[in-house]
């Protein structure tokens, strides 16, 4: 067990591109952390870098004290979970999972002892004279998970471990290595491009975009405090909506209407010298059927329900607002990433809200909601800094 | 539905019947035409009314035969080593490494392929008389391997890119010297691509007739394809029909083996290559 | 790594883009690219030294005056053979010859194999059975079943020939021989061509077939319109392949006929004229037309249809 320490971490193709810029980070001892982020953002590559799978092109990393840059991977006493598993596949399950230990030169004795000691624990003492072929896709995660648990290495590395499982053994799974984590202790590095895996599992979680890192913080520091716009469309499902919007003094113009910004995000938005023109981010859960929320305080807005879902315990409203959606690169990204762009949800900007179940709300019927302008946050339009939170910047 | 199910077997069961006639009828007719004695080789029977292993007997008596039984198993031996050895590392390089003149080395193999043996025939047979290995083992072993090179690259790059490497990954973060994880994880990975390309180019060898005619003159180094066209009947007047008929089924023997036998890695083989692009 | 200044071949101008090259190309990637060059290096050796240069040697041969029963006469004439060859009707005749050989037998062979494939592809049983046993032809040796062939059109010894009127020896005249070489050359490489196009088969996704299906599309349009267009580049690449080997064709030709009676292509005209007429000049003109034959097809196929080459998927 042992902590890793990336600082000033790049990687630079041959071709020149940057996969990762500067990666500044120190993961504690036994501790879980998520790299997450859309596709091509240089999470598995800085996941291949600690491995040492990839050369580090400057920047150094240490695991447990020692820089470790120009080890191979054998000497770095990690062991690592692939996307696809890789189990060999000429080799039995008790043989895949052996197969560090034997390499490590350990006696026999002791590698079967270690060997059906992690298959009970993962129940899977029953296939272990099988082959990997034989096994169903959870059966092979598992195996997966056992061959880097026998070693009781340093680290665990996961590239997305979980995402060639259906969705309900993902969630299973998903329980079933925090448990692990938890109990082993070992010191783990995550990678996943689901948000809500990032969300669930991690100690800390560390958003990338383009090869830089965005934001590390606890779940609930991303989900409250985003420091920009990408983090804040990122985290969260369904995802919070954006607003064009025109600051006036302490009033937001808006698509839904004036909004008036709370005493806290004006004094931050003076402080800063924002812009005029801004983007406005509500989370769904930042709207509340008027007709419920009594004592609540902040403005009504009224707007005529497109679609409504129904998850018992909640209701998501859907309804759209004249003015086109709000205009950002990383927005850009993130509908890209998400597939949103192709929908042709162009020309109109949709914005979904999390009602209480006992909501009156119906299809086609104009509903009046209140918005809780405590939960606003206020983005630069350019620069996409999260200007209401200016304490989170830095 | 039965009926429907019954006729559309029957119709299967013909097709097949006749696709399999069709592949072993003239295969047939020479074991046949092997085991007949004599006398009986004009009656144009298609089943010997006499089996007899005279044929067998008398080509096995001859050292024209056995000779150049034993020229075409060590030529095509070793040049299916060579091939399959340069082809392996290769095909390694273009499956898995990144480096600049790989589009070249693919675009020589390919021409090679369509390279017109007889164009190289009139050049090899002046330049091995020079260098003195006309009529030997290794004059019929230069153009072999070369010409089954393209073969090998093509399929084993085939196989090869269908290991995944993540497998390489893992053994070596599992503690894998590259050497290790090459020996106990991609080596017994790659065999089966290894011995399939070993067997398409041990069949390209044993089949060429062209060379073994043109680069031999004696049964120093001649191949028993080569050797039959040369039989000679035991007199002036007599045909070496069944000479020939046991000739080449003896040099059939192997390829029937490997098609029984390997039937299934054969096909992928040969489609691999080809498919890809 | 030394700290030593970039040599003078140093490539890009602007020096600050010169550093990063540098750096950008890592120890590892470094070691990659020697270790392919390295690993392909015997290959491209073995490949050039045996086709390169014989065919450079060939070319210089056939602007030769090169009699091996009078070798001390060689000498240098330029492109006169070519005039002689080209001008001779025995290189059209061969020419013509081969050209039918070639046509005739690929087209049949498309056909033939598109049938064997979809037997193979289709079957619901004996798939096995029926794999192996097309496998034979492919594998077996050409000039065995090239006697096979020539016995059973032999009057009096074969199967064959007995079903023709009696005293007809097929393969001592010219147009009787070379369909029966045609035949020979259809019933030996039917089936790799067929392998090439049950690979392609397996490239049509099921589902799209029954999507066709439920379109409303009949069998034969279900072939036509889907299966074909889909198949367009395993078919081309086998025509490709085919049409190059059968204009090569000599062995069935050597064997059941030598070449007599009008049956000769341009390789057994090569080769007789190298080994018979012991003419080395005149064998290597030959040669050299063949191998420009050759390349004019390989470049038409590549033009015409855009045959994509075998390997070529780096470009894809």
């Amino acid at each position: 067990m042992a902590e890793i320490v990336l600082s000033g971490v790049t990687k630079r193709f041959p071709d020149g591109s940057l996969a990762v810029q500067g990666v500044d980070l120190d993961i504690a001892d036994g501790e879980f952390v998520i790299l997450v982020g859309p596709s091509g953002c240089g999470k598995s590559t800085t996941l291949n870098m600690i491995a040492g799978l990839e050369d580090i092109t400057e920047g150094t990393l240490s695991i447990g004290d020692r820089v470790v840059n120009d080890l191979p991977p054998k000497d770095r006493d990690i062991a690592m979970v692939f996307q696809s598993y890789a189990l060999y596949p000429h080799l039995s399950v008790r043989e895949n999972m052996g197969f560090p230990l034997r390499l490590a030169k350990v006696d026999k004795a002791t590698v079967n002892q270690k060997v059906e000691e992690a298959a009970r624990v993962l129940d899977l003492s029953e296939f272990l004279d099988r082959r990997p072929a034989a096994l169903s896709g959870g059966q092979r995660q598992r195996v997966a998970m056992g061959r880097a648990i026998v070693r009781d290495p340093k680290a665990f590395l996961m590239d997305e471990p979980l995402s060639n499982l259906d969705a309900k053994l993902r969630v299973q799974m998903r329980t079933q290595i925090a448990r692990l984590q938890r109990r082993l202790g070992t010191t783990t590095v995550y990678v996943t491009h689901d948000q809500t895996e990032a969300m669930t599992l991690g100690d800390r979680v560390v958003v990338m975009r383009l090869g830089v890192v965005q934001q590390v913080g606890t779940p609930a520091q991303l989900y409250d405090l985003p420091r920009n716009l990408f983090v804040a469309g990122f985290i969260g499902s369904p995802a919070m909506n954006f607003l064009n919007a025109t600051v006036e003094g302490s009033i937001l113009h808006s698509a839904l209407g004036d909004l008036p910004l709370d005493d806290r995000t004006r004094q931050a938005l003076e402080r800063q010298n924002a812009p005029r023109e801004v983007i406005v981010g509500l989370r769904p859960e930042a709207f509340e059927d008027a007709a419920l929320a009594h004592d609540a305080h902040g403005p009504v807005i009224t707007a005529t329900i497109d679609v409504l879902e129904s998850l018992g315990s909640d209701v998501y409203v859907y309804f759209t607002q004249e003015g086109g959606p709000a205009q950002s690169a990383e927005l850009e990204e993130l509908a890209t990433d998400s597939g949103l762009k192709d929908t042709g949800a162009g020309g109109v900007q949709q914005v979904v809200a999390r009602l209480d179940a006992a909501t009156r709300a119906r299809e086609g019927q104009p509903l009046d909601m209140r918005v809780d302008m405590s939960k606003a946050h206020v983005f630069d339009p350019r620069t996409g800094t999260n200007l209401s939170h200016p304490e989170n910047a830095g | 539905m039965a009926a429907v199910g019954r006729s559309h077997a029957v119709r299967w069961g013909v097709l097949n019947v006749a696709v399999v006639l069709y592949a072993l009828f003239p295969v047939w007719w020479i074991i046949a035409l092997s085991f007949k004695d004599p006398s009986t080789l004009t009656d144009g029977d298609y089943i010997p009314r006499q089996w007899t292993w005279e044929n067998y007997r008398g080509i096995f008596q001859t050292s024209e035969f056995t000779r150049a039984l034993i020229n075409s198993i060590g030529i095509a031996l070793i040049s299916t080593t060579i091939a399959v050895v340069l082809g392996t590392m290769a095909a390694y390089a273009v499956a898995r490494l990144r480096f600049p003149g790989k589009g070249l080395l693919i675009g020589m193999s390919l021409l090679i392929a369509m390279f017109p043996p007889i164009s190289l025939v009139s050049p090899l047979f002046n330049i091995e008389r020079i260098l003195g290995i006309f009529d030997t083992w290794i004059g019929l072993i230069i153009p072999y391997m070369t010409f089954s090179l393209p073969l090998a690259i093509y399929t084993l790059s085939a196989f090869f890119r269908e290991i995944p490497w993540d497998l390489e990954k893992a053994a070596k973060v599992d503690g894998a010297t590259p050497a290790q994880a090459f020996r106990l994880v991609i080596a017994p990975l790659a065999a089966p691509g290894v011995f399939t390309t070993a067997i398409l180019v041990f069949i390209f060898c044993w089949n060429d007739f062209l060379f073994a005619i043109s680069l031999t003159s004696t049964n120093r180094a001649r191949t028993v394809p080569a050797a039959i066209a040369f039989f000679t009947g035991s007199s002036q007047f007599e045909q070496p029909t069944g000479s020939i008929a046991a000739a080449a089924v003896v040099i059939t023997v192997p390829i029937i083996i490997f098609v029984l036998f390997f039937q299934r890695r054969i096909v992928a083989g040969l489609t691999s290559g080809a498919v890809k692009g | 790594m030394s700290a030593q200044a970039p040599s003078a071949a140093g490539p890009p101008p602007a020096e600050q883009q010169q550093g990063q090259d540098r750096k950008a190309l890592s120890e590892g990637a470094r070691q990659e690219r020697r270790l392919g060059w390295l690993l392909c290096a015997p290959a491209v050796i073995v490949m050039l030294a045996v086709t390169a240069y014989p065919i450079g040697y060939a070319v210089y041969l056939s602007l030769q005056r090169y009699d091996l029963r009078f070798p001390g006469q060689a000498k240098f004439i330029g492109l006169s053979n070519y005039g002689v060859v080209l001008s001779s009707s025995y290189w059209w005749d061969a020419f013509w010859v081969t050209v039918f050989i070639t046509g005739v037998s690929v087209a049949i062979e498309l056909v033939l194999g598109m049938g064997l494939a979809l037997v193979m592809h289709r079957t619901i049983f004996w798939r096995g059975t029926v794999r192996t046993s097309v496998l034979i032809p492919y594998g077996i040796v050409t000039v065995v079943a090239a006697y096979s062939w020539q016995y059973a059109w032999t009057p009096q010894l074969g199967y064959l020939a007995g079903l023709l009127p009696s005293g007809s020896a097929p393969l001592t005249e010219q147009w009787p021989a070379l369909w029966l070489i045609v035949l020979a050359e259809v019933w030996k490489t039917t089936p790799f061509m067929a392998l090439l196009l049950l690979a392609g088969l397996a490239l049509v996704p099921e589902e799209t077939l029954r999507a066709a299906m439920v379109d409303g599309a009949s069998p034969w349009q279900r072939f036509t319109k889907v299966m074909l267009p889909l198949m367009k580049p395993a078919i081309l690449v086998a025509l490709l392949f085919r049409t190059l080997d059968a204009f090569r064709i000599f062995d069935n030709i050597y064997i059941l006929t030598s070449g007599a009676h009008g049956t000769g292509s341009v390789s057994i005209l090569g080769y007789d004229n190298l080994f018979t007429a012991l003419n080395l000049g005149i064998g290597s003109t030959i040669s050299v037309l063949i191998f420009i034959c050759v390349a004019i097809i390989a470049f038409a196929f590549v033009k015409l249809f855009g045959a994509a080459a075998p390997g070529a998927e780096v470009k894809r």
